[in-house]
């Protein structure tokens, strides 16, 4: 039937964890301050380990299938990652240590900066913004802080394209500015008359994500970084596609001022169901000194003997803190044993690879599928979900009929500019067997699509569980199991 | 798709009944099909406030999407539908009659010129598909 | 490495696509900035890496080499090898973000069960699937306020005994918006009760902020300024450590609206600033206005019961500029490492741990209080964190205990000007008596004058 919730397996009296006694005097408890009851479960330990295993076979994720999710770059997640972010002296340091007891996980940060502004092309980096959301709205308030620290304060207007992922209007609204949509032109690039139109006094800066949502990279990138400039705008990328980037060209040398890296996507770190993520940003010299305290720095030079001492500094004009302490060391680690196990050749492979396998398995499927830009196109591509002469069909049942060919969606409905748009990004560690197999599936569901679509219609049928009521979840808001209710 | 004649319309898809200084205002039959299931409405003005023509009255949520309702005329609000709380899903079945959102006593003559008819907004929502 | 190519795929693959070689399939990137070379270490094979790595940690002292007294935000709990054990499973681990709902029950049913476990915790009716941290989760709680008042409110209190680090937080999420920030000036009293905030409440407050224990470790209820506020038509958000919970009255049954807070303690590594886990939970009425993802339960076309993302039009992928924040990636690992330490532990572990947290917090201070030099700056009650007056300027202090290999408490005077000589120590269940001896016999060893 499905796995019970814990409320459900919980007995009273039962405890997985137990505690020494203490060994200490007893402090007496201020009064009216002691909780009467906590509505917790009691499992013993044995319970939890089958409970969250049985949960986790209900799972699908990289480690078991293919994620063909466009923008979201689900390759492989190393094991090795998971072991160096353990070691002990990573794992159990404080934040607030004295810098003299944590110097190998500073100067690891500081490396990795420096790997990162390498990369991307940048002269300054923060590896704070706890995601790429995070990462967005710190290099959106620096645009902001850029424009007012030099009295330009009637810049409030914010440029997005159609395609853009729904996080960089919502940042935009975030940090107080408008924004104004650009729509894109018939292969897919930024509207050049369009964007001409509002370069103006009224201009902060362009969200763009270079290769686009669509896959496609911006045939007139150049210029329209060039026109951002000149209206004195400022050039904002959303990294969330450099996996089709690396080693291939650096944002900042074409003019990118300010840059979020996903080290979720790109860099390997996993995706956890739901994050956690990183999103470290670069900037261009001009706005180093508006960065979020604190960056890591080099407070003492080193020498022949000795190795720098490494601490944190607040730039001159920072912005202030995006969140507590100063990154999510965690992934920053497994970032840079990424980083370390491919080196600068290594990572032009990747990107090399990622763009090989989008268009080798869209060059398999459009023959069947209605590709709305007709170009190569970099690590991901969108098609149609839908064919007019089967006009019951959507995206929606395509993709839950691929899961009976055991294989996750793409991404659906995204970018809003595409009917029914399928964003297919493969990443450059599925093989070409598997690109076939899912081409193959593809190319079976099309057929059941015009001949038997009730098997899409109806679809899934071999998972855990089929389509949800949806309507019902969102109508009667069960949110919690039945021991959390509030009762005083 | 229905587009009652009787009623003026917007471009972002509300409808209202004019019927002498009183307006009643509420979405199209074309918008709850977009919107499909609603699952969620509020009113977000009360009786006797005074607004202006694009401000926002409602918000109306379904599984997939979200709109905002506005008012295509300015004056006071007289009344609210207090039922579109407690059932939005009338919405999607009544979008004409039960699923009124305010009714407003119109203060600026002039502005219903620039509302569609029946016939225009048919066009328009061609356009749309 | 990890690309399984060989020269025969790319050859298949090359012919498939009709281009020559691998370079062709960038011709449309500018070839003035084409192919740059990288100056980057060569690459490393694993067994190289991993030695590197160990060699970079091996030049930290961490909380197994040193005593650890210090807390002021996150804290040296102990982490059951279950809790590990689940989460490195390549199911949780790898998984997307479940919004195909059929192949993701797991991580849904995870979260669900987190939210249901957070809920009751802090005694609140709702809880989301996480923000990134005990800072911004008050940030959101913040934007949250304003939006729920349609900014017709834009005053925003906050206790000066919040976290320094969360309010700086605030403060920057709160550039781009018109709301007041007030009550935390460095010539507040921080000696003085939180029901003096209460006279600073009016009818354009949107929300107080208060923190409980509070970043000195103290703990106040917080029914009357929740009254006061309420009566204003303002709303209350309570910060909350939720191991201090397992023990005390959850700040839900004081009447807060909002309960945020850091889960750090709650089965996650110190991990030296991160992840860590923003818990938010607030009244059914506001769920709308809560940002963050959040679990429902349904059924499936089976029948069967069922868990799915819900209220999905509030989030940023559908209102985009309209959401209620920018939210996508959340901490969903760190959730999951947090219900399953709650479920571990449940009701009477949670119990356990918070009393030996207060057992011995009580233990120090009490041996502390009586050196010669040395006072408690509070009588305030306090769950496991308190202030001492040091005789000699804190950094001096912990140069001293750094020789005898503990790390002492958190100098204050970093934050608060007025409290120079003053040091936050927290004592945990990992600290034992020997230990907390041991601090008292160093710290006796720096004396008056």
């Amino acid at each position: 039937m499905g796995e019970p919730q814990l409320c459900d397996i919980s007995v009273s009296g039962r405890q997985g964890i137990n505690f020494p006694q203490p060994d200490v005097p007893l402090a007496s408890f201020p009064e009216g301050f002691i909780r009467e009851d906590l509505p917790m479960p009691e499992l013993s330990e044995l319970d939890v380990i089958r409970h969250y295993t049985r949960l986790s076979q209900l799972n699908y994720s990289i480690d078991t299938g293919y994620y063909p999710l466009g923008s979201c770059t689900m390759k492989y997640n190393p094991k090795i990652n998971e072991e160096t972010a353990r070691y002990p002296g990573f794992a159990f340091t404080h934040p607030l240590q004295p810098i003299e007891t944590v110097q190998g996980n500073l100067a690891l940060m500081y490396t990795l900066q420096e790997w990162l502004k390498e990369i991307g092309g940048f002269a300054g980096m923060t590896l704070q913004p706890a995601a790429g959301a995070h990462g967005e709205l710190t290099g959106v308030l620096i645009i902001r802080s850029y424009h007012r620290s030099r009295a330009d304060n009637k810049r409030d207007k914010i440029l997005i394209p159609d395609s853009a992922h729904g996080t960089n209007p919502a940042t935009s609204a975030m940090s107080g500015l408008r924004v104004v949509e650009i729509k894109s032109d018939s292969r897919g690039n930024v509207d050049l008359d369009a964007l001409r139109q509002e370069c103006d006094g009224t201009l902060a800066g362009l969200m763009l994500t270079n290769p686009n949502t669509l896959g496609l990279f911006d045939e007139h990138v150049e210029e329209v970084i060039r026109l951002v400039h000149a209206a004195g705008g400022l050039v904002y990328g959303d990294g969330a596609n450099l996996n089709a980037l690396l080693g291939i060209i650096r944002p900042g040398d074409v003019g990118f001022d300010v840059m979020h890296f996903n080290l979720h996507k790109t860099f390997s770190t996993p995706h956890g169901g739901g994050g956690p993520g990183s999103g470290p940003v670069g900037v261009a010299a001009h706005l180093v000194d508006f960065l979020p305290a604190p960056v890591v720095g080099i407070i003492e030079e080193g020498d022949q003997e000795m190795p720098p001492l490494y601490g944190f500094i607040t730039p001159s004009k920072s912005i202030g803190r995006m969140k507590s302490f100063h990154g999510h060391f965690g992934m920053l680690v497994r970032a840079y044993t990424y980083i370390s196990m491919h080196g600068g050749p290594g990572l032009r492979k990747i990107a090399e690879h990622a763009v090989l396998n989008a268009n080798y398995l869209l060059a398999l499927i459009k023959g069947t599928y209605h590709l709305p830009y007709d170009r190569l196109c970099m690590h991901e591509f969108v098609v149609e979900g839908q064919w007019p002469d089967a006009p019951e069909i959507h995206a929606l049942d395509i993709s839950k009929r691929l899961m009976d060919y055991k294989f996750h969606p793409p991404t659906n409905y995204f970018p809003l500019i595409v009917h029914e748009a399928l964003m297919v990004e493969p990443t450059e560690t599925e093989s070409k067997e598997t690109l076939d197999a899912f081409a193959e599936a593809l190319i079976k569901i099309a057929d059941e699509a015009h001949h038997d679509p009730t098997l899409l219609k109806e679809a899934p049928h071999v998972t855990p569980v089929g389509r949800l009521d949806e309507v019902k979840a969102a109508k009667e808001l069960v949110l919690c199991c039945g021991v959390a209710t509030l009762d005083k | 798709m229905k587009i009652p004649s009787t009623l003026k319309y917007t471009e972002s898809n509300e409808w209202i009944n004019l019927e002498g200084k009183t307006g009643t205002i509420g979405i199209s039959d074309y918008a709850q099909d977009q919107l499909s299931d609603i699952v969620f409405a509020e009113v977000i003005v009360n009786e006797g406030d005074i607004l202006k023509k694009g401000d926002s009255i409602a918000t109306i949520e379904s599984v997939k999407a979200a709109a905002d309702v506005y008012t295509p005329v300015s004056g006071k609000v007289i009344s609210v539908n207090e039922d579109l709380g407690r059932a939005p899903e009338v919405i999607n079945t009544d979008p004409y009659e039960a699923a009124w959102i305010i009714k407003i006593e119109l203060n600026t003559p002039g502005e219903t010129n620039s509302l569609m008819d029946a016939a225009a907004y048919e066009k328009f929502v061609q356009e749309q598909q | 490495m990890f690309i399984p190519h060989t020269s025969a795929d790319r050859a298949a693959m090359l012919r498939a696509v009709g281009i020559e070689k691998l370079d062709d399939l960038f011709k449309d990137v500018p070839a003035k900035y084409r192919f740059p070379t990288l100056n980057l270490p060569p690459a490393l094979s694993e067994m190289e890496v991993s030695r590197e790595l160990q060699d970079i940690s091996l030049a930290n002292e961490s909380v197994h080499d040193l005593v650890c007294f210090l807390g002021a935000g996150v804290y040296n709990h102990y982490i059951p090898a279950a809790v590990d054990a689940i989460i490195r499973r390549g199911e949780f681990l790898t998984a997307y973000t479940p919004y195909q709902p059929e192949l993701s029950q797991g991580t849904l049913q995870a979260i669900f069960e987190y939210q249901s476990n957070v809920a009751a915790l802090t005694g609140m009716e709702v809880c989301n699937a996480s923000h990134y941290d005990g800072a911004t989760a008050v940030a959101e709680a913040v934007n949250m306020a304003y939006a729920n008042f349609r900014g017709k409110r834009t005053k925003i209190i906050l206790s000066p005994a919040v976290n320094p680090q969360y309010r700086q937080t605030v403060r920057t999420y709160a550039e781009g918006s018109p709301v007041v920030l007030v009550g935390d000036d460095p010539q507040s009293d921080l000696k003085a009760n939180p029901d003096g905030l209460i006279p600073l409440i009016d009818v354009d407050t949107a929300l107080i902020v208060v923190q409980y224990p509070d970043f000195f470790g103290r703990i106040y209820d917080y029914t009357k300024l929740a009254e006061a506020a309420h009566a204003m038509g303002a709303l209350v958000a309570v910060s909350v450590n939720p191991i201090a919970l397992g023990l005390l009255k959850a700040p839900g049954y004081m009447n807060a609206d909002i309960v945020t807070g850091e889960g750090q303690p709650l089965g996650i590594p110190l991990s030296y600033g991160g992840p860590y886990l923003g818990l938010f939970a607030t009244r059914k009425e506001y769920v709308r206005k809560m940002a963050g993802r959040l679990t429902g339960e349904t059924v499936d076309n089976r029948g069967q019961r069922a868990y799915v993302l819900t209220l999905t039009a509030r989030e940023q992928h559908i209102r985009r500029e309209k959401a209620t924040s920018n939210i996508c990636t959340n901490q969903g690992l760190m959730a999951l490492a947090s219900t399953i330490y709650m479920s571990l532990l449940g009701k009477n572990g949670l119990r356990q741990v918070a009393e030996l947290c207060f057992h011995k917090a009580h233990y120090a201070a009490q041996a502390i209080t009586n050196l010669p030099g040395y006072s408690i700056w509070s009588s305030t009650p306090f769950f496991n964190e308190f202030v001492i007056q040091t005789p000699t300027p804190v950094s001096e202090i912990n140069d001293l205990l750094l020789d005898h290999d503990i790390l002492g408490g958190y100098d204050l005077s970093q934050d608060y000007p007025d409290l120079s000589r003053h040091m936050l120590i927290a004592v945990t269940e990992m600290n034992t008596r020997e230990e907390i001896d041991r601090l008292v016999e160093v710290l006796s060893e720096v004396s008056n004058g």
